[in-house]
């Protein structure tokens, strides 16, 4: 059997899910004789415009890299978008909350209205291209993405939990972090991060994104239960959680 | 031999981040040169703005994954001093730690899978493993110690999970640093073993000097070799600091329509900052290890070779790894405490300073009465080591014009992964059209 060609491609992102490949450290040296590696610029001086899987780290913010991002998705027979920015667009959509002008002004001041400084509001790598999978988190979780791959060499579907943090939070025994005035996301955010910040006792922000029918009323509950304000929550929820408008609901 | 060159390295490989490479010679005549960055901006300090102070942290950790440790650290101590909130003897120790943890895990990864196969004349560290299995194996293993020991004190290696203003919300056990400290006596010899590797490659480092500023932190309270406390100074300062909150001074940040990015100049048009910029301002504070490995490499304090800069960071690797033995013993003696940690919002201005890996980094926030952020300001290491790389290229360029276009090529990417650009960073960063 032929190995499959796999590339490794980067947008706005702070490359911090490519560096966890590299943090599989041994690991990544048997992943990468499994696979013919034929591109991944952080890594190789090699490039190649034929390959099977490609990987995408980071979100999209400017016309021309969704241009680029559709010529490596024509390519591709298996596109993987990796990491928050790619998954939901993460924390680069917070920029969606206030006006492009405004944003633009705040950081360059005077020189903002030049031409060559435009900017576009944030997407997600699906909100340009079909994303066949998709490794969650900021950054991914290593066994995850480890996992992920497994499924694909071995041409099975990866199961991605379908359930919130709290239920691993729970299941490691840890005492709950809202008992202790945190606003923690874990009720409505995706598991399969093994609930890693509130084991760490650092409340959940929300990084894998929500779930996809997010119990919004019983999150209602626990809010009104320990005497917090919606908008307290809603400050916790933008992080991670803002959209291609101004986040308000 | 010809003396015309068009070079267009287009996204160079090998760095964090986005960076291009253009020269155009005719006839012996440059007529244009230029280190171009077109990395997608993304207006960290325009989000911030709203946002509580408790937050702040999470969301600047992630301008970097290699140094997220940094920012996380930059930004709380920004947030600390707004806030008027004092640390714990026990939780400055903990924090640089975690910091030398990263110093540590970016050194290697640099050292070892970027700049690497530079030296060995491969494009990538891949080959090496089929020839040097065992060099790369305990390259390997360095970066494991050293992202074990970020998960330990951090969380996991990337974007800390237990920094918060006034402390952390969990410290490591004494039976876990215990074993952290048998672990870097280990790791102390790895380095040895890799020092002795680059040792026997040395002369592929190119031979090219030019005269340089070099800016770093210097603290002299106690004399440290300082990554995270102290004062700002440079090789144009005969010793004298300048303090943190003045540090718009340094900067000086402005646009040119040649570069893609804001650079940077203090008392020179160009300055640069990182491991050799530390090493140049702060080198007789050097463990006797790390001093010994600049031996090894003749790195002497006023080394203005660019190219050097891979060797520094070898040298603090050791100096990280002794240092950080010492004060884990220093932890372990007086032993640990829980602390109890109330931080209360207020109005307020501060600015956070660190050394970066690849050099200093600054952080500024503004808060109102409730905590949430004003306004925030941020400079990167890289984007103050942009104009240097410039002025690097002009001087090299001409020296080495009739070496042809590939050996042009090569050592102009060389330089400019010996600066360990993390381009993502760069918050900073225009968008630029290309060259075609």
């Amino acid at each position: 059997m032929n190995k499959p060609r796999v590339a490794i491609f980067d947008f706005a992102c702070c490359e911090g899910c490519q560096l966890q490949i590299v943090n599989l450290e041994e690991e990544i040296l048997e992943l990468a004789s499994a696979v013919e590696l034929v591109e991944w610029r952080e890594a190789m001086s090699e490039q190649s415009h034929e390959y099977d899987i490609a990987i995408i780290e980071g979100s999209i913010t400017r016309p021309e890299d969704e241009q680029r991002l559709k010529v490596i998705r024509s390519r591709a027979k298996i596109l993987v978008a990796i990491g928050a920015c790619a998954t939901t667009g993460g924390i680069n959509k917070l920029k969606n909350n206030f006006d492009l002008e405004d944003v633009k002004t705040c950081v360059y001041g005077k020189d903002a209205g030049m031409p060559h400084l435009d900017t576009a509001m944030t997407k997600a790598v699906d909100e340009v291209v079909k994303v066949d999978y998709k490794v969650h988190g900021c950054p991914m979780h290593r066994p995850e993405f480890a996992y992920v791959v497994r499924c694909l060499l071995m041409g099975k579907k990866p199961e991605i939990p379908e359930w919130p943090v709290c239920v691993e939070c729970k299941a490691k025994g840890n005492p709950c972090l809202w008992d202790y005035g945190q606003v923690c996301l874990g009720p409505i955010i995706r598991a399969g991060c093994g609930a890693r910040c509130p084991s760490a006792g650092f409340r959940c922000f929300g990084c894998r994104g929500y779930i996809d029918n997010p119990n919004v009323n019983a999150a209602k509950d626990v809010i009104e239960k320990y005497g917090l304000s919606v908008d307290k929550l809603k400050s916790k929820m933008v992080l991670f959680g803002s959209k291609q408008r101004p986040t308000d609901e | 031999m010809s003396k015309n060159l068009k070079i267009d390295v287009h996204h160079i490989t090998r760095v964090e981040g986005h960076g291009n490479i253009v020269v155009n010679v005719t006839n012996g005549k440059i007529e244009k040169l230029e280190w171009q960055v077109p990395e997608a901006p993304r207006f960290f300090e325009a989000m911030v703005r709203g946002r509580s102070y408790e937050d702040i942290q999470i969301i600047v950790s992630r301008i970097c994954g290699i140094c997220s440790i940094t920012h996380s650290l930059a930004a709380t101590k920004a947030v600390e001093k707004a806030l008027g909130v004092k640390v714990s003897e026990q939780t400055d120790i903990i924090r640089i730690l975690m910091h030398y943890s990263e110093q540590l895990q970016s050194h290697i990864l640099h050292i070892g899978y970027l700049a690497a196969p530079d030296f060995f004349g491969v494009p990538s560290v891949l080959p090496l493993v089929a020839n040097a299995l065992d060099v790369v194996k305990t390259i390997v293993k360095i970066h494991r110690v050293a992202n074990s020991w970020s998960e330990l004190i951090a969380g996991r290696p990337t974007h800390p999970i237990t920094i918060k203003p006034g402390g952390f919300t969990r410290i490591p056990s004494e039976k876990q640093f215990r074993e952290l400290m048998e672990t870097l006596k280990s790791t102390l010899t790895d380095l040895k073993v890799i020092a002795g590797v680059v040792l026997s490659i040395a002369d592929n480092i190119p031979k090219f000097e030019r005269e340089t500023e070099y800016v770093s932190l210097k603290q002299t309270n106690p004399p440290t070799y300082t990554f995270y406390h102290g004062d700002i100074t440079s090789t144009d300062c005969n010793g004298r600091t300048i303090p943190i909150n003045d540090w718009h001074k340094v900067t000086n940040e402005y646009v040119v329509e040649q570069s893609t990015a804001k650079w940077t100049k203090w008392h020179r048009d160009a300055y640069a900052v990182g491991a050799l910029a530390r090493f140049n301002n702060n080198s007789e504070f050097l463990t006797p290890g790390a001093k010994e490995a600049a031996k090894m490499f003749g790195l002497k304090k006023g080394c203005c070779n660019p190219f050097m800069n891979t060797i520094a960071q070898l040298v603090e690797s050791v100096h990280v790894a002794e240092t950080s033995i010492a004060m884990i013993d220093k932890l372990l003696t007086k032993g640990l405490t829980e602390e109890k940690i109330t931080v209360k919002p207020k109005a307020g201005k501060g600015s956070g300073c660190v050394e970066a890996p690849r050099g200093i980094l600054f952080h500024e926030y503004e808060f109102d009465n409730k905590g949430n952020c004003v306004s925030a300001d941020i400079c990167i290491p890289t984007n103050q080591n942009h104009a240097n790389i410039q002025k690097d290229f002009e001087k090299l360029v001409p020296e080495i014009l009739d070496q042809g276009q590939d050996a042009v090529r090569q050592k102009l990417e060389m330089l400019v992964r010996s600066y360990d650009p993390c381009i993502s960073c760069s918050t900073h960063m225009l968008k630029v059209q290309f060259v075609k």
